[in-house]
Parts: structure tokens; C-alpha cells; sequence
């Protein structure tokens, strides 16, 4: 049962990237693509955890909090960089 | 109670998925840049925190024992995801809404976004600094 949630699970996030992926690449505003890729790192961290399980090995954490930490201050100095022209003031 | 750990993996790794698709999806759906700031900030990071939970029960319940590795990453995302929703809606502001289409904000002075030394709090500001020690020498 586990097995079929877990495809189940990777089938929605897989699909879940490629139309973050779609809003990557047409995009209507230069936001849009910051959330958009914003949006990617946080399903890329779902897909590392789902990889974990499937793999059954606790491996792939520090991938999954690397991930976390690294999306969000892109995210952060990507807005900031749009609002001010310019990161650390 | 075997079945019963392994309904509770099982709806939630379901519920996870449908809730990060569902924002992703709102990414790509929903009509205008501010509507858009909902889906992704709101559903991917609950379906997110969903499959990370999953992850904790599986390792705890399959392999005898119990990480909060994952209870670490989810309270980091919970904790993340709404001030980069505010940076993002910030720079939505900046970009698609000039000052005299905006409403005018209580208090004194202009939207934050339309200022130019709004980040930093008066008595900081280097600018103020500088004015203010000429004065002093004098």
C-alpha cells in the first residue's frame, strides 16, 4: 500500500515540476519566475524526501535541508535584488 | 497495527502530493502576479510539510528509529515561507503598482516599497549619519 502512495506521491511532485518548470520558462513577470523557482526548490525537497523513503535510507536529509536553506536566501536576494537594485545595502 | 501505521503513511503521502500538484497547478492557473503568491506559498508548502511528516513515521515505524531531521526542515519551510512570500509581494508592489495607484497608508509618509531609505530604521540610517556629523564638528 505504501508503495503505490509513494508512486502515487512522485507522480503528482514530478508533475507538479514540470508546470513550475512551464512557469520558469513563460513567465509574464520577472516575480513570477522568482516564485516559480522558489516554488521548484521546495517540490525538489518533497522529491528528495520521497527518494529517501523509497530508497529506505535517512541519506538524503541533509540534501532535503541544504535544499531548504540554499532556496530560500536565493529566493530573498532575488526579491531583494528587484526591489532595491542591489542586495546587502 | 501494522495496517494502521501504514494507512497513516499512506493518506498522508496521497494528501502530500495532492496538495504540492494543487499549488503548482495555482502557479500556472490562477489569473494575476498577487492570486499567484496563494497557490505555491500556501498548498506546496502544507503538502511539503505532509510528505516530510510521512517520512518521520516511515523511518520511525520501519526502521525502529526516530529521526526529527525532517521536523527540523518542515518548521524551517513553515518559518521561510511566508517572509519570502512577503519579499516576492514587495517586489510586486515595486514593479506593477506606482505610487498614486496604491492607497494611501495610514500614518505619515509614503508606502514603504516607494520610499528610498525605508529598510533601515531612522536613527541607523547612513545617510542621517553623515548630515548629522558635520553639525556636530561645527
Amino acid at each position: 500500500m505504501i508503495t503505490y502512495a509513494l508512486i502515487f506521491a512522485i507522480a503528482c511532485y514530478s508533475l507538479a515540476l514540470l508546470f513550475n518548470l512551464y512557469r520558469v520558462v513563460k513567465a509574464p513577470g520577472v516575480t513570477d519566475r522568482v516564485l516559480a523557482l522558489d516554488t521548484m526548490a521546495i517540490n525538489a525537497i518533497a522529491m528528495i524526501v520521497l527518494f529517501g523513503i523509497w530508497e529506505g535510507t535517512a541519506l538524503f536529509f541533509e540534501a532535503s535541508i541544504l535544499y531548504a536553506m540554499t532556496g530560500f536566501v536565493a529566493t530573498v536576494s532575488f526579491a531583494k535584488f528587484i526591489l532595491r537594485g542591489d542586495i546587502i545595502e | 497495527m501494522e495496517l494502521f501505521w501504514d494507512i497513516l503513511i499512506s493518506a498522508l503521502l496521497v494528501i502530500g502530493g495532492i496538495f504540492g500538484l494543487v499549488g503548482s497547478f495555482g502557479l500556472v492557473k490562477l489569473p494575476d502576479p498577487m492570486t499567484r503568491l496563494h497557490a505555491p506559498t500556501k498548498a506546496a508548502t502544507l503538502g511539503v510539510g505532509a510528505i516530510l511528516i510521512a517520512s518521520m513515521v516511515w523511518f520511525a515505524v520501519k526502521q525502529g528509529h526516530l529521526t526529527l531531521h525532517e521536523l527540523m526542515v518542515t518548521i524551517f519551510i513553515f518559518l521561510t515561507a511566508p517572509i519570502t512570500a512577503h519579499f516576492i509581494s514587495k517586489a510586486n508592489i515595486f514593479r506593477d503598482w506606482p505610487a498614486e495607484k496604491l492607497p494611501k497608508p495610514a500614518g505619515e509618509g509614503d508606502w514603504a516599497v516607494h520610499t528610498a531609505d525605508a529598510d533601515t530604521s531612522k536613527g541607523e540610517l547612513a545617510v542621517e549619519r553623515e548630515k548629522n556629523i558635520p553639525h556636530e564638528n561645527d
